[in-house]
């Protein structure tokens, strides 16, 4: 337990070297270390059958109060096809300045697009998602800098449009990377 | 994003506003949020937010109610409505009660982004129209008028009067009084000064050409109409249209312009549809328009119909105490735009031009000025940068009888009172010359 790492807390089944090479992009940058842990609790809770897919606000507020604390920041990863009320589908969500956040690579796959499976392409935008939730639990807004990874995506192919990391404008707002 | 633009939400369940609230945050939006129309109306009677975002169905009053009560609170509010059972009834009312747009929940979060970017960019635009319309007020301004005589306070008096009106006005005066500069001031100071000013210089377009200008023409309806084009009395609606030289139009042209002027409507050239606009109409000329319908080369309906109010300028030579207004004017004006440290004018030039006549009246004067500039030494314009030699007609040169003694005793002068010469160069044979001389009691200085 350590309040000075990331805890990657995967729900699902995920191969060992997917999250290690994810975590492996959050650490570099974050510049903290990353845990990676497997977490365990019952998604029927959180499933709409009206609209088959699972609720991300409690999704969110389940992962911060029973995985969250131990870690400075602590974050959930799914397979599953996540919703808020508002919105027909989410990529993943974070609390603002808080202490987690979500993300699923359920719609990050071109399989669910009707094309070939690309692993690279699938861990590109899971590093993505992921850096750009942890980004916000880090008080940051959306960038309108088109390659930052901070920038909104609202379609799949918005995130390959930008890189992995922050820009130097986002990383400046963020202070313990410039220690 | 010029400043942070504020969203209200209003929706009654929780889990709705805080998706909306958690999604704008991070968008960099200000959020707030109300759980009813009452609490949402009572937060605008205080607050001002750019964009509302409103559930329709909600306990108590709902959405669209609440659309029109913000509505009468602030015009210009952009509402956006929700809902989960989407009706077209209920989309087309929303609409036709003033809501921006019209949304059903759950939304695809692109469509979220692509609503809240148009609206900011509703709002940018109007912010920035504001400000463009302040700045084309301050420039349009009758600073350009420069006048302090009686003359010209009478014009000045008139301009202000008419302004307001809806009335037609014909503004006469000799060619370069600034018969365009007062329809300007006019328009300008009118109720219709946010809408169009539409100049059409009508003796510069044949028949045809002036047809298709004031009524626009359809794709084809003549050789060249390659596409549909607006008229100049369509791009006036609202605003005001300024037609010079109105003198100059034909017959034909006369009898068109009464019909459009009688009805407002129009048709295009090559077109059949109806089409009708809201202008004012402001004409100008240097002709005497009521001896012309005398003559019956102006129709007097249409003279009748136009010359509702006229606004008579004064020609410059009635006008002289102008003169050192207009010249420090001018010379502000060249020397800024030819980036030159402002100069002075030396007393005998300006004595000079207040004694020369200006048959080109103001636009005379400025040229003058303008070529003094560029041809003087950049101090001090003198006598010798103004081309007031030839022309200068003095204040004891008011008769044709003056003006010929006078030019016959410049050429004797020149010719060193040689006869034969002094004849040739004007002209004339030397028993002509002799007689002058004596008519005009001509002696060579002494």
């Amino acid at each position: 337990m350590s309040l000075q790492d990331i805890a990657l807390v995967s729900f699902g089944y995920f191969e060992n070297e997917f999250l290690e090479k994810v975590a492996g992009e959050i650490s570099r940058d974050f510049q903290f270390q990353v845990r990676i842990k497997e977490g365990h609790m019952d998604l029927s809770e959180f499933y709409d059958p009206a609209r088959r897919q699972y609720n991300g606000n409690s999704l969110l507020k389940e992962v911060d109060s029973r995985f969250g604390g131990d870690s400075l920041k602590t974050f959930g990863l799914f397979n599953v096809d996540l919703f808020i009320p508002i919105l027909t589908y989410i990529f993943g969500q974070a609390f603002l300045n808080g202490r987690s956040g979500i993300a699923s690579v359920y719609r990050l796959s071109n399989e669910r697009y009707g094309m070939k499976l690309d692993e690279k392409l699938l861990l590109d935008r899971t590093v993505k998602e992921v850096v750009h939730e942890l980004g916000h639990t880090f008080g940051l807004l959306h960038c309108h800098n088109p390659s930052c990874v901070m920038r909104s995506s609202t379609y799949v192919e918005d995130i390959d449009q930008k890189n992995t990391g922050l820009c130097s404008a986002c990383r400046s707002k963020i202070d313990f990377l410039n220690l | 994003m010029s400043k942070k633009i504020s969203i209200l939400i209003v929706d009654d369940e929780d889990s709705v506003r805080d998706s909306l609230y958690n999604w704008f945050i991070e968008d960099g939006y200000r959020v707030e949020c109300a759980e009813n129309a009452k609490k949402a109306l009572q937060i605008l009677e205080s607050e001002d937010f750019d964009i509302v975002l409103a559930d329709i169905k909600m306990p108590g009053m709902d959405g669209l109610e609440m659309l029109r009560r913000i509505k009468t609170l602030r015009k210009d509010s952009i509402v956006i409505v929700m809902t989960a059972f989407a009706t077209v009834d209920t989309a087309v009312q929303a609409l036709k009660d003033g809501a921006f747009d019209y949304v059903t929940k759950p939304f695809d979060p692109d469509d979220l982004s692509h609503l809240i970017r148009n609206a900011s960019k509703l709002i940018s635009l109007a912010e920035e129209n504001e400000v463009l319309r302040e700045k084309v007020v301050a420039l349009d301004n009758t600073e350009d008028l420069i006048g302090n005589s009686e003359a010209m306070r009478l014009v000045l008096k008139e301009v202000e009067s008419v302004a307001q009106s809806n009335s037609s006005v014909i503004i006469t005066g000799e060619s370069g009084t600034g018969k365009e500069l007062i329809a300007k001031v006019i328009h300008a100071n009118s109720p219709r000064k946010y809408f169009p000013f539409v100049i059409v210089h009508c003796g510069a377009l044949s028949e045809s050409l002036l047809e298709s200008e004031l009524f626009g023409h359809e794709k084809g309806a003549f050789t060249g109409a390659m596409y549909n084009r607006k008229g100049r009395f369509e791009m006036a609606d609202s605003g005001s249209i300024f037609l010079d030289e109105i003198s100059t139009i034909s017959t034909k042209m006369q009898v068109e312009l009464l019909r459009v002027l009688q009805s407002k409507s129009f048709v295009r050239v090559g077109g059949n549809k109806e089409i009708t606009s809201d202008f004012r109409v402001i004409c100008a000329t240097n002709r005497d328009l009521k001896s012309m319908v005398d003559e019956g080369s102006f129709r007097e309906d249409l003279y009748y119909r136009l010359n509702v109010v006229n606004i008579n300028i004064p020609p410059l030579r009635e006008r002289t105490d102008d003169i050192p207004l207009l010249v420090d004017y001018f010379i502000k004006k060249y020397c800024t735009s030819m980036n030159r440290p402002p100069i002075s004018i030396d007393p005998a030039a300006l004595q000079r031009l207040q004694e020369f006549k200006f048959p080109g009246n103001i636009r005379e004067l400025e040229n003058m000025i303008e070529r003094a500039i560029v041809i003087g030494n950049g101090r001090k314009i003198t006598l010798k940068d103004l081309p007031l030699e030839k022309n200068v007609v003095g204040s004891s040169f008011e008769s044709l009888d003056d003006l010929e003694k006078n030019h016959i005793h410049q050429i004797l002068t020149k010719y060193s009172w040689n006869i034969s010469r002094a004849a040739k160069a004007l002209d004339v044979d030397r028993v002509t010359l002799y007689n002058k001389i004596k008519k005009y009691d001509l002696k060579p200085a002494l």
